[in-house]
């Protein structure tokens, strides 16, 4: 695994040499060509004036445009190494579980940066804030938002937010203090910053990153609400860090002495327009998903991209009315989860999930990746020791004593009270990401002169707290046995029990008379249930909008699979499906014995029989016809999705690609014709190689005739059935090609079950034009399943094979379709007879049978 | 019952305080609330309950309202009903959703969990027979969902049996068809809401500030 892994890094490294000295090598041949292009780092700008310089003395045949391409090439190529590179990383699970994959990552983006380096001798490639902050950020923040835990938090929300808020700007004023005390101290040499210009860079670096802390977090599972307070902090400061920058971003605009109360007052009513105003452009958009999905019930198959791109939108309307986008888009993914979940179609809502995550997880790729690239740039590199260390010290310090201080007033008044290692988690998870990069890049360099110190500090931060502490926060929180996250299965009990328990704390506070968080949420989900769900949901989804029931059908479903997955065990689904028709059978003939026999009982029978007859089981009884029903249903997806895909599956989906909207099973009439025939081919080989052992069918050395008969008579001390092709034992793969054609032959009726295929082996040239016993009953057409693919590959041929059916035997297939099957042989052993007949040596393993 | 005077001073809260771990302040707004509940009477009864206005939408109104006049959930190791209760009763049972205290032994801790989970249990076990029937089970359930207004009642009873057989399929283990489980006694209700952390969340916030007024 480990070499494997090598390789594929090497090749890699390799693809990306070639992706790298390319761009060189067009650009090279752009100077040649006269134009008075220089080699420059913007590629971009070569594009256009290449167009025109290029002068066409004919038609060529093949050109070698790489300028009209560049651009998206060059993307989708990221992309893709980036991709591999988590690829590489992830295949070696011993090394991701000691060192979080974002640190990995980012030392990839090291390796490639450093090959750009040596291949370019500049930094072509950069994270820059345009691309992260509009086409990398939104997706990360999206899932965040559309995968919030909402309950759990609302009901830190308060903890959160001071954190958030009050922690964030805490971090900001006394970094920038700090550093600007030190500067004063002369503890950094000589540097021209000034305190507003501390005061920025402190706010820059005060705000926790989502992406950083998801990606740490995710992997060392603690505790929920450890996890929310972190992450809800790290979602939510981001408003903070906004104004916080934008404001201090104009002050060192406006300059020192032009500062007054006004534009203090100013500033700190920005935060609660910036912060208020973002999170109500979310919820607009988050109504506006929920009610546009009530009517999509017509284009499902592009009902998934609203969310994208409303989700998308909504993150730049916020932008472009300068108020906090990354709030505006999570309150946009936290509000409309409920509603697009019910009003959408089931297959939608795992579209949108499994997108969801594809896309925040391949943009958190690439954001680590190029976090790391970023790095290997000369130009950045500003080294002053005590301004970068003491960064680093004060960032951490400030980070626990604000956690801890805080933390300290909330628990006066929380129920539950943060314990002490929680804390130092908390603290200790304080970590900052590619936001803080990208505000860094952003920074004014007329206005900052130490503009790259501030970079290269920043980026130092980030790796300190992504690779260092994210390497350690695992055996931090070993070592201090923080409550990790329990293992949740869905039970219905504890689901009721819950329900039951909700209810029970707010009936106790109202007969308190107590207003608690109980109290709250039941009047909210009062509100919620008959205003918001009436208007945002569908009715149809209303119905279903119940976690007991919920629990309850997955349960079922669940219940089904197995009972599915264990039929198939057992050799065939039809095990499964006779057996329940057996029982079915049993216990509707006995309620209704029952039934008469107590005739003068009430007509509520249900109740009335299980109470009565008080010594059967009454709960094992009763459920298992409950279940019994749920599984007659869902088996029957189930069976019909294993048969579609074990077996004949390669017409069907090519069919797909014709039509965008319609995902139909085909009918068409020559299609099926293929499908069986194409399936009977199959199937042949099947047989043939199965009985033949692993030789092919082709492969058969000539016999005579005597030989032949010769075994017969050792045939026949068996059965009949044996012996009449115990002595064919090979005739029939060299006549493969003659079945074949008489299968061809075979007029089928169309539309009597061509989707699930496995039927057709058990029909017989003989028999081709009349229609087999058992699709001739046709209510067997849907309810009956052939046999599993495992069955179906070791078929019934030889004694052993023969044994081994036998439960099959009192399944759908009826035993004539099984005497059936051995009618052909006879018959072909005559006719092989006439031709040159090929008696196969005796597969060594049939002599045991005889 | 009904021991306490209408107007009663400290020194009668004291012991009330030490039995139940409540502050004389929350007994203090408790004992308004009481008041107010009654209207001045030394005792409540159900009617007094049923008109409490906010807890007309709650679904197991019934089984809360029944827990109050339990005699298993006062302490005492009494059985059966009764007909009214007196503040220390009504302090006494409020006392099962008191937070526990910041500082608590392991053992005290197990101690509380059950006591939360015996209120719990006998909120379902209306027959006092320490065993929760398939009946008593279907009941509950079916009042616990009859408010959703969206299932049926047959499917509240169905949902009910399947959780019974989860539990008995957890408990029991694997279980011929022919054999019979009776219910689930305390023991196996302890061992099934094991995950449930029960000691963190069966517990409300009883301020020390009076908000009766804003409360009907």
């Amino acid at each position: 695994m480990l070499r494997c892994g090598y390789a594929l890094f090497w090749l890699l490294g390799s693809v990306l040499l070639i992706c790298v000295v390319s761009p060189v090598k067009g650009e090279a041949v752009v100077t040649r060509e006269g134009s008075h292009l220089k080699l420059s780092e913007s590629s971009h700008s070569n594009e256009s004036q290449h167009g025109h310089s290029s002068n066409i003395t004919g038609i060529p045949i093949i050109s070698f445009k790489w300028h009209h391409v560049e651009t998206p090439y060059l993307v989708a190529f990221w992309v893709l190494v980036s991709f591999l590179g988590k690829l590489v990383i992830e295949a070696n699970h011993h090394v991701t579980s000691v060192i979080p994959e974002s640190a990995l990552l980012i030392c990839f983006g090291f390796i490639l940066g450093g090959m750009i380096w040596a291949a370019d001798k500049v930094q072509t490639f950069r994270l820059t804030p345009t691309v992260f902050f509009f086409y990398l950020l939104p997706q990360v923040i999206l899932d965040a938002g559309y995968h919030m835990p909402n309950k759990l938090f609302f009901t830190n929300l308060g903890g959160i937010l001071v954190h958030a808020v009050i922690g964030t700007c805490w971090n900001a004023a006394s970094l920038g203090l700090s550093l600007w005390g030190c500067q004063m101290g002369g503890a950094m040499g000589d540097l021209d910053i000034g305190l507003l210009q501390y005061l920025l860079f402190g706010s820059l670096m005060a705000a926790v990153d989502p992406v950083a802390v998801i990606a740490v977090f995710e992997q060392v599972h603690v505790n929920d609400v450890l996890f929310i307070m972190v992450f809800g902090e790290s979602l939510l400061n981001d408003g903070v860090t906004v104004v916080l920058f934008n404001v201090f971003d104009a002050f060192v605009s406006l300059g020192g002495p032009k500062i007054d109360a006004a534009e203090i007052i100013k500033g700190i009513v920005s935060f609660f327009v910036v912060a208020f105003g973002g999170s109500l452009v979310g919820l607009v958009f988050g109504l506006l998903i929920s009610l546009l999905t009530r009517c999509t019930k017509n284009i499902q198959i592009i009902e998934p991209g609203f969310i994208f791109v409303l989700g998308y939108l909504s993150y730049l309307t916020a932008e472009m009315l300068s108020l906090s986008a990354i709030l505006s888009i999570v309150f946009c993914g936290m509000c409309c989860q409920k509603y697009i979940n019910a009003n959408m179609d089931e297959n939608s809502v795992q579209t949108v999930r499994y997108a969801m995550k594809a896309f925040a997880n391949g943009s958190e790729t690439i954001i680590f990746v190029f976090l790391g690239i970023s790095a290997i740039d000369k130009v950045i590199w500003v080294w002053n020791t005590g301004f970068i260390l003491l960064t680093l010290l004060f960032v951490l310090v400030y980070r626990f004593i604000g956690v801890f201080f805080l933390t300290w007033i909330l628990n006066r008044y929380r129920l539950v009270p943060l314990e002490f290692v929680d804390q130092v988690i908390m603290s200790y998870g304080g970590l900052r990401g590619a936001v803080a990069y990208g505000l860094a890049v952003m920074l004014d360099e007329n206005k900052i002169k130490e503009k790259n110190l501030m970079v290269c500090t920043t980026l130092i931060v980030v790796y300190f707290t992504v690779i260092l502490q994210g390497i350690t926060m695992k055996p931090l929180v070993m070592w201090l046995k923080v409550k990790r996250a329990a293992v949740t299965e869905v039970s219905l009990l504890e689901k009721l029990t819950n329900k039951m328990f909700n209810h029970t704390l707010v009936a106790i506070e109202d007969i308190s008379g107590q207003i608690g968080h109980n109290y709250m949420r039941s009047k909210w989900k009062y509100f919620e249930e008959n205003w918001m769900s009436w208007i945002l949901m569908k009715p149809s989804a209303r119905k279903k909008q119940d976690q007991v029931f919920d629990v309850f059908h997955q349960l079922n479903l669940k219940d089904a699979m197995e009972y599915v997955t264990e039929g198939e065990r057992r050799g065939s689904l039809e095990f499964v499906r006779n057996e329940n028709s057996i029982i079915d059978f049993k216990k509707k003939s006995e309620s209704e014995s029952f039934d008469i026999n107590n005739a003068n009982m009430s007509n509520d029978h249900g109740a009335m029989s299980t109470t009565s007859r008080d010594p059967i089981p009454s709960v094992s009884l009763e459920m298992h016809e409950q279940i019994m029903k749920a599984v007659r249903e869902a088996e029957a997806i189930n069976a019909h999705h294993l048969l579609d895909q074990h077996l004949y599956k390669s017409r069907k989906q090519h069919r797909h690609r014709f039509s965008r909207s319609h995902f139909d099973i085909n009918r068409d009439e020559k299609e099926v014709q293929e499908i069986f025939q194409r399936t009977m081919r199959n199937r042949l080989k099947s047989f043939t190689s199965a009985k033949m052992g692993v030789k092919p069918p082709k492969t058969i050395v000539k016999h005579t005739q005597k030989e032949q008969q010769q075994k017969m008579p050792n045939g026949k001390s068996m059965d009949k059935a044996k012996t009449s092709y115990s002595g064919d034992e090979g005739s029939e793969g060299d006549s493969a090609s003659g079945y074949d054609q008489s299968y061809m032959r075979a007029t089928y009726r169309a539309g009597a079950g061509i989707e699930n295929p496995a039927f057709m082996p058990d029909l017989d040239p003989m028999d081709l034009l009349q229609i087999p016993p058992w699709l001739g009953e046709s209510e067997l057409d849907s309810s009956m399943v052939a046999l599993s693919h495992r069955a179906q590959v070791d078929l019934p041929r030889t004694p052993s094979n023969l044994r081994r059916l036998a439960p099959l035997r009192i399944s759908t297939r009826s035993t004539d379709s099984f005497t059936l099957e051995n009618i052909p042989d006879t018959q072909q052993m005559d006719s092989d007879q006439l031709q040159p007949p090929p008696p196969p040596p005796r597969p060594p393993r049939d002599d045991g049978y005889v | 019952m009904g021991a306490l005077q209408s107007s009663p001073g400290r020194p009668e809260y004291s012991d009330l305080a030490e039995k139940t771990g409540f502050s004389f302040e929350q007994i203090g707004v408790l004992h308004k609330r009481f008041k107010q509940l009654s209207h001045n009477e030394e005792t409540l009864r159900r009617d007094h309950f049923n008109e409490i206005d906010d807890l007309a939408f709650n679904p197991i109104r019934a089984q809360i309202i029944e827990a109050f006049f339990d005699r298993r959930n006062f302490h005492q190791n009494g059985e059966g009903k009764v007909q009214e209760i007196g503040f220390e009763e009504f302090v006494v049972v409020m006392s099962h959703f008191r937070p526990p205290s910041a500082h608590m032994t392991e053992e005290q801790r197990g101690k509380t969990r059950r006591e939360k989970l015996r209120f719990l249990f006998n909120m379902h076990d209306t027959d006092n027979d320490g065993i929760i029937t398939l009946e008593e089970y279907r009941h509950v359930v079916e009042e616990l969902l009859s408010r959703s207004g969206t299932l049926e009642k047959e499917t509240a009873k169905c949902i009910a049996d399947a959780a019974m057989l989860e539990v008995a399929s957890i408990s029991v283990g694997h279980m011929e068809p022919d054999e019979f489980y009776e219910g689930i006694t305390f023991e196996h209700f302890l061992k099934l809401l094991e995950r449930f952390e029960i000691e963190s969340r069966m517990i409300i916030r009883f301020l020390n500030m009076d908000t009766t007024t804003l409360c009907k």
